[in-house]
């Protein structure tokens, strides 16, 4: 892929301490390590998203740590419950030391 | 099952074809840990209790390059008693370790789904680690087909 | 180690395919599951279009398991929506020495190209021959922008064709085969049904004859193409139609034809005429 795209789900408005799901996937092919290139026969360096982190106005609500069987384009789910109205800010962070980032807002009302 | 030589020939032309169609090849190195070494690790050798843990896995994944999981721990989620992160190893993987969600307060409810890749058919294990240092698993075998037509 | 573990699968694989051949045991036919995808329902099943010799045409959804099926009915789990954006990304991009992007002549993509992938492949007067996606979108390159084409399977060409395709999302295919397109349909035809490669087989033993067995652990479709560009679980990513003919022709172990060469373009066009009012799912997700 020339390039990782975030795309995410979250719900715009919330009502006050309400557990909402927000869903995450983004554009990676993930590469093991463990793959051998089909002409040469040397193995493909690994590279792949490392981390994972949702923060709600500056707190952490969410993190997962990946490892190379996490599936390429990873897909990760998971649950918040929203304390006041805010902006939820996602990053990705790549074996290369590159960061993907994306935010949304929430409006509690 | 025994094979005459007409078999075997099929066999090893079939071999080279499906390798063509893109099976990886995978390789291990000596030092890659068990299922049960990151574990270990994980709970610092403190035995996981079963329950409390729902894993959600298919029967049978279709393939075994994207096999959706669903994982959820019972927890009330408060300061005092929360669910701090779960682990997800696949134990018939040439490296076992997966994933690990780390939870928080602001989590809510302690669930999360992701897609997980399984060289083939085997046990995929979740362990809890809950916040007053107790830890719980689950565990369910996964079947992983191999097959049909690549392409 | 690892390595002779993959080599038995391989030959279990192998034998299984030799073994079983198209003579499937289990019999399971298409579910009867409704593909809604963001509130849009899409037609999965209808009548067999003229001269095909089934009961009923089926997208390829309604072959699949259930967890793979879910997988295409948000866009926020589609793994190929990303690509889609990626693509959006593209369509707004100047590129070339005539200054232009995709934009500066057709505008928002989401009205200039609704409805445009339901009728591909279609006759191009001035190739001579039927254009594919990916070959109007080449001209358009080539010819307005003055930039380089784009490689058949590149990531930017797939972007593309997901994004044009998108637009036609529940749109029923309707691809015209008559007048000049005539020729290229009878050609596909004849490509469909002729047996080839070393296990001796044609597209239609497997998907007009067989579908809904077993080929071993696959669940055999109808080989609709309604869905493509679509997200293959087995390739982890997305790819085009022809990539899809490539594989096929090679689990049969025959020389492949080229992606864009004119076999695969006659079959492309011949395929899409047998899903004939199938809903466009364009990105589909399949295994």
């Amino acid at each position: 892929m020339a390039k990782s795209k975030p795309r995410v789900k979250v719900p715009k408005t919330a009502k006050a301490g309400e557990i909402i799901t927000i869903k995450t996937l983004i554009s990676h092919k993930m590469e093991t390590g463990l793959r051998k290139d089909k002409k040469s026969g040397e193995l493909i360096p690994r590279k792949i998203i490392n981390h994972f982190k949702a923060e709600f106005n500056g707190t952490t609500v969410f993190e997962t740590v990946m490892e190379p069987a996490v599936s390429s384009n990873p897909y990760i789910q998971f649950k918040m419950k929203v304390p006041e109205s805010g902006e939820v800010v996602f990053t990705w962070t790549d074996d290369d030391g590159s960061k993907y980032t994306t935010k949304k807002k929430i409006k509690v009302g | 099952m025994r094979l005459n030589r007409r078999q075997v020939l099929i066999l090893g032309a079939g071999a080279t074809a499906v390798a063509a169609a893109g099976v990886p090849t995978m390789s291990i190195a000596a030092d890659d840990p068990t299922a049960q070494q990151v574990i270990d690790k994980f709970t610092g050798g403190a035995a996981a209790t079963s329950g409390r843990v729902d894993l959600g896995t298919p029967e049978i994944a279709e393939n075994g390059n994207t096999v959706p999981i669903q994982v959820s721990v019972e927890s009330p989620m408060t300061t005092d008693d929360h669910v701090a992160e779960v682990l997800i190893v696949a134990d018939g993987n040439p490296r076992p370790d997966v994933a690990v969600f780390k939870f928080t307060e602001l989590s809510g409810e302690a669930a999360a789904s992701t897609r997980i890749r399984l060289a083939k058919t085997q046990n995929v294990i979740a362990v809890a680690k809950m916040s007053d240092g107790s830890f719980f698993m689950a565990k369910n075998a996964v079947k992983v087909t191999i097959g049909g037509c690549g392409g | 180690m690892a390595k002779s573990r993959n080599s038995i699968a391989s030959i279990l694989a192998a034998a299984g395919i030799v073994a079983a051949g198209v003579y499937g045991t289990a019999s399971a036919g298409p579910d009867d599951n409704q593909l809604i995808v963001e509130g849009q329902s899409m037609v999965t099943e209808a009548a067999a279009p003229e001269g095909v010799e089934v009961e009923k045409i089926y997208s390829g959804w309604r072959f699949r398991s259930s967890e793979t099926q879910s997988l295409q009915m948000d866009d926020f789990e589609n793994p190929a929506m990303p690509l889609v954006d990626i693509g959006t990304d593209i369509w707004g991009t100047e590129d070339g020495a005539a200054g232009k992007s995709c934009q500066s002549c057709h505008n928002d993509a989401s009205d200039s190209m609704k409805g445009i992938r339901a009728g591909y492949p279609k006759w191009s007067d001035k190739r001579g021959k039927p254009h594919t996606l990916e070959t109007q979108i080449n001209e358009c390159r080539t010819d307005r922008m003055e930039a380089k084409a784009w490689k058949w399977e590149s990531s930017e060409m797939l972007s593309m064709t997901a994004l044009v395709g998108f637009q036609s999302r529940g749109m029923p295919v309707n691809v015209t085969t008559d007048g000049p397109m005539t020729k290229w349909h009878d050609m596909g035809k004849d490509l469909y049904f002729t047996r080839v490669g070393q296990l001796n087989m044609s597209c239609a033993n497997c998907h007009e004859d067989n579908y809904g067995n077993m080929i071993r652990a696959d669940h055999l479709s109808q080989g609709q193409i309604n869905g493509f560009p679509t997200y293959r679980l087995k390739w982890g990513g997305v790819g085009s139609s022809h990539r899809r003919f490539k594989g096929c022709m090679e689990n049969i172990r025959a020389v492949a034809y080229k992606r864009g060469s004119d076999e695969f373009i006659a079959l492309e066009l011949y395929l899409a005429s047998r899903g004939q009012g199938l809903s466009v799912e364009t990105p589909a997700v399949r295994n």
